[in-house]
């Protein structure tokens, strides 16, 4: 059975744009691994935040929308934990409704405005 | 929003609502702290239900957003005049 999930984690801002790419990229390779399909994945690039971390103010951020088996995710978190790039990252579950809202939030349907803006 | 209690014409103010039954928003979202920021006072602290007026349903998942959004740096967990 495989479930909705969306992983937020947010890169260190000292890598280069290859570098980042690199780690989204070998994150995407461990889930599809795992036996998860990769439903979305956005980039939302450098983006200040709102309190230092690891004494820096920015960071790469990354989404990544999958479905997979609740088994993998302690994989995906695992292996999240074990690398120095990633200085946060959130696992979130989504529901029904969730769902429906990243759809249309994907199809630029609203707030699509705001996304590039900041 | 100051800490002074101000005086209030109850006939004048209006019902209070919750804006998320009445606009049909099913799905609070962590990602979006525009939005987000409605709800937290200029410390960045959670607003309670009795002044935002939002139905006890959707004040914890705006809560559940509202900590989200801190642990991913997208708010501030304490900030200082942040509207």
């Amino acid at each position: 059975m495989l479930k909705n999930y969306e992983t937020v984690f947010i890169l260190n801002p000292v890598l280069s744009e290859e570098q980042m790419k690199d780690a989204v990229g070998q994150y995407e390779a461990l889930l599809k691994e795992n036996g998860a399909e990769i439903v979305n994945k956005e980039i939302w690039g450098l983006r200040k935040m709102a309190y230092a971390i690891q004494n820096k103010s920015t960071g790469f951020y990354n989404m990544i929308e999958f479905n997979a088996d609740p088994a993998a995710i302690a994989t995906l978190e695992i292996e999240f934990k074990r690398d120095e790039r990633v200085m946060r990252f959130l696992t979130v579950s989504l529901d029904k409704h969730a769902v429906e809202y990243n759809n249309k939030r994907r199809s630029g349907a609203f707030k699509k405005k705001k996304e590039v803006a900041s | 929003m100051t800490l002074v209690n101000e005086p209030v014409n109850r006939e004048q103010q209006k019902k209070k609502y919750c804006r998320f039954k009445k606009n049909g928003i099913k799905y609070v979202d962590y990602k979006n702290p525009d939005f987000l920021l409605q709800f937290v006072n200029e410390q960045g602290k959670i607003l309670p239900r009795r002044l935002t007026g939002t139905s006890l349903k959707y004040q914890k998942k705006v809560t559940q957003a509202v900590k989200r959004a801190r642990h991913l740096a997208l708010m501030p967990y304490v900030a200082d005049g942040l509207k």
